[in-house]
């Protein structure tokens, strides 16, 4: 028999292991470690959307939706997204409820690509960007952000990668892992060579509403979308969903509002794939969109002060950070030790029991840098801050 | 410092120097305003919230409704400050519907609880009627989930 690895597909075989599972086999079986590595939120879903579900269970809701997903939702949706980012969707044909954003991110590139089309995305990064591209058997083409430039994407780097197969644009602001928020100049510039170049927009925005706006990064902030500046909307794929704002990770919900043609497309390939996302979900999703603002604000405030004591504590400590606006998470920047990002994770992991994520998970534009995440309730980032202070000290 | 109180509603043991850093103001304004607060009677008091099955000695907790007749001066407000003063009141509350005071009364146990409804509650000129409700189960207090906390089920580590 054919040894079972050479039956796996090339394209499947390519890719490597996230390096976030590599870290995650060394944290797990320790005791007393503080994590600063989780990517999600520590609050429970509030419950009123939980008891949302609850309802729906009780009612006897266990069926199947339609593959669009709940039409009532998809109307909350489009009166939501109005809201947040003044772009209207139709909910009959421009909005696809999906299984979280990742499933909306596959579906899109799925629709998009032959083999051999370009994507252009930045980097450091959300680790699933290149392999949805991969797996859609498309080239998955990145550009480096860089620390020095408070990770902005530039313009010209994205026209200086794009070529005659180029298909697409993925963009992530607020950014995982970095906090990063693009500048509207440049997002201006970027929508630009997106009309010049014919080129469509990924833009996933799942961290929009955490933002951190005035001098003590306690106003909500302003968010623009990309799909909202001229021309852009018929060439943008917008993707949000509940997990980070309404703290609804293992609800596993997004959704796409994208043109009808490209929402028929993705819908073509959820339906034979997925269905539906799950009901309870969606009527939870319901409830988190009606009442579920005072919520995320409370929520969104607790991360900021969060925010605002890593930011303290590093400058105490001499661990220089680039105050991020939104998301939540910082990205310090470690070279000045003399360790790899990868060294200093796993140092400070065996002799301060702090566990962060090294930056080169993200792609080799996060070598340098370290992600920690502030989802995490605010004694234990104190008790985390002092270990790193110690260890700091100790390195310096 | 609608701030302050907030945090301090939800954990008052928090050092000035903490609850310095979580506003982003120094050290002595909050301590300052914490005064403030007090003096003023915006903080009336401190304490812990104690889930009373677990605490060790016997305790029982009522709530009684009473209705009392209003005077032409004052309306409810002089009868209600004189039944909060006895030591086992533990608050007392003018409410509006059916009935007039709610006033929530601690004892040693139900004896005690009682007596103490039976014998300086409901003889109190002005006091029309007394309903004692016994306390049976505490499933949160003050904000506080009581039996059962929630699990930080999270990866520990995750994209």
């Amino acid at each position: 028999m054919k040894p079972l690895q050479d039956r796996i597909a090339h394209h499947v075989r390519s890719i490597p292991r996230s390096g976030i599972r590599d870290f995650f086999e060394l944290v797990v079986g320790r005791d007393d470690v503080i994590s600063l590595g989780v990517g999600e939120p520590d609050f429970s879903t509030p419950w009123h959307i939980r008891e949302a579900a609850i309802y729906s269970l009780e009612k006897g809701q266990t069926s199947y939706t339609s593959n669009l997903g709940l039409l009532s939702l998809r109307q909350e949706i489009a009166h939501y997204v109005k809201g947040l980012f003044k772009v209207s969707y139709n909910p009959a044909n421009e909005i696809l409820v999906t299984v979280g954003v990742s499933e909306a991110l596959d579906l899109v590139f799925r629709a998009l690509l032959n083999p051999g089309d370009e994507v252009i995305y930045h980097e450091p990064c959300y680790v699933s960007y290149n392999p949805s591209v991969v797996l859609a058997y498309g080239v998955a083409v990145p550009i480096q952000t860089r620390v020095e430039d408070n990770f902005v994407l530039r313009a010209e780097d994205v026209e200086a990668a794009i070529t005659d197969k180029t298909r697409a644009i993925l963009l992530n602001f607020p950014t995982n892992p970095t906090g990063a928020v693009e500048p509207l100049e440049e997002l201006e510039k970027i929508a630009a060579l997106a009309i010049r170049y014919d080129l469509i927009v990924v833009s996933d925005e799942i961290y929009c509403e955490l933002l951190y706006g005035g001098e003590d990064g306690m106003s909500p902030g302003h968010h623009t979308s990309i799909a909202s500046l001229p021309g852009m909307k018929e060439r943008t794929v917008l993707l949000h969903g509940f997990s980070k704002a309404f703290a609804m990770t293992g609800f596993r919900l997004g959704y796409s509002c994208a043109p009808a043609v490209l929402t028929e497309a993705m819908m073509k390939i959820h339906q034979y794939s997925m269905l539906c996302a799950s009901i309870m979900s969606q009527q939870a999703a319901i409830e988190a969109l009606r009442n579920g603002a005072p919520e995320v604000e409370r929520m969104r405030r607790a991360y900021a002060q969060r925010r605002n004591l890593m930011l303290k504590r590093f400058a105490e400590m001499g661990l220089p950070c680039f105050a991020p606006g939104g998301a939540f998470y910082m990205f310090p920047d470690v070279r000045k030790f003399g360790l790899s990002s990868k060294e200093f994770a796993l140092r400070l992991l065996q002799e301060e029991n702090v566990a962060i994520v090294p930056g080169d998970a993200f792609g080799s534009a996060g070598e340098g840098c370290v992600r920690a995440c502030y989802a995490t309730a605010y004694d234990k980032i104190e008790i985390a801050m002092d270990r790193l202070a110690a260890f700091v000290g100790r390195l310096s | 410092m609608d701030a302050l109180v907030k945090i301090l509603q939800k954990d008052a043991r928090l050092t000035p120097a903490q609850l310095a850093e979580r506003l982003g103001r120094s050290e002595e304004e909050v301590s300052a305003a914490i005064t403030d607060l007090e003096k003023n009677g915006t903080i009336l008091g401190y304490h812990a919230v104690v889930d009373p099955e677990r605490a060790e000695r016997g305790h029982v907790s009522a709530w009684i409704e009473v209705r009392l007749t209003p005077e032409r001066d004052g309306g409810f407000d002089r009868l209600a400050r004189r039944i909060a003063r006895f030591d086992q009141v533990s608050s007392c509350y003018l409410m509006s519907g059916g009935f007039d005071l709610a006033v929530r009364v601690e004892g040693e146990d139900l004896r005690e609880v009682a007596r103490f409804v039976s014998e300086k509650l409901s003889t109190l000129d002005g006091v029309l009627s007394t309903a004692t409700h016994f306390q049976l189960k505490v499933y949160k207090q003050s904000g506080f989930s009581a039996g059962e906390g929630e699990n930080d089920e999270r990866l520990v580590v995750s994209p």
